[in-house]
């Protein structure tokens, strides 16, 4: 059994990755998210799951290039994507002072309804398996699990 | 009248109902010129009843909730009203989780919002 095991642990889990710097600029995110898009489809992954990842990930390139980098043209925002059969992790870096995730406001309350902050934070963790923010705030790695509920049922 | 770019506007009796060219509501570019034309319709073209039609929408993010939350804001200044249908249901869930489905007036198709003007 245990050289059954050191089988498994040589087989590369992801079965694309893709890695691109690309400017502040939607146009350019919207090109990265549209070949990740376009993969989740040819592993005919099912719509309710393509449209999570779609809209994390939507959320989150804006907020990189928004947010975090001012939509400043002359910094970058990384975008690293690993497909597995059953998986998919998105890291995203912006070249921003990053936030504190935990001091946004509940965009569910009365009092900040009119506010733009917090949602799009809201419906990466609600669609996605895993979101995590490393400790500068400026980076986001998320996770989908294949046919998995989402987080907020 | 103004002519819409972004949306595709048409009377039944009162109520202007609204739909939308664009089946991914997203690009920046997108957002501020749908949010414009939206706004228009009710600053400039003085309509005071609203139904929007998400039928043909697949896709809408964060920024667009934020154009649609003023838009309600503006309609119910001058006394309007804004009513939704045919809200597809990956969208429907993005209303839920942002209890947005409770701010707005959302019916399941464009025959029941008509009749609750």
């Amino acid at each position: 059994m245990a050289t059954v095991d050191v089988e498994i642990t040589k087989i590369d889990p992801w079965l694309w990755r893709y890695d691109r710097v690309i400017a502040s600029d939607s146009t350019m995110a919207r090109r990265v998210l549209d070949e990740m898009l376009a993969q989740l489809e040819a592993q005919h992954w099912q719509q309710r799951d393509i449209f999570a990842v779609h809209l994390a990930t939507e959320e989150a390139l804006a907020n990189a290039i928004q947010h975090g980098n001012g939509r400043d043209a002359r910094k970058n925002v990384r975008f690293v994507c690993l497909l597995g059969s059953d998986r998919i992790r998105i890291e995203i870096t912006d070249e921003g002072r990053g936030f504190n995730p935990l001091a946004l406001p509940d965009p569910t309350c009365d009092h900040h309804l009119h506010s733009p902050r917090g949602r799009g934070v809201m419906l990466m963790r609600a669609f996605m398996s895993r979101v995590a923010f490393n400790a500068r705030g400026n980076g986001v790695t998320m996770e989908k699990d294949r046919g998995q509920k989402e987080n907020w049922k | 009248m103004h002519e819409y770019q972004r949306l595709e506007v048409t009377e039944v009796g009162d109520v202007t109902v609204v739909r939308f060219r664009n089946r991914r509501i997203t690009e920046d570019i997108d957002i501020q010129e749908l949010g414009s034309e939206m706004f228009s319709l009710v600053e400039n073209d003085n309509r005071e009843k609203l139904l929007l039609n998400f039928s043909t929408v697949e896709f809408l993010g964060s920024a667009a909730l934020g154009k649609l939350i003023t838009l309600d804001r503006k309609v119910k200044a001058r006394g309007g009203v804004l009513k939704f249908s045919n809200i597809g249901s990956n969208i429907h869930e993005v209303f839920v989780i942002t209890k947005l489905n409770l701010f707005f007036d959302i019916k399941e198709d464009e025959v029941d919002a008509l009749a609750a003007f």
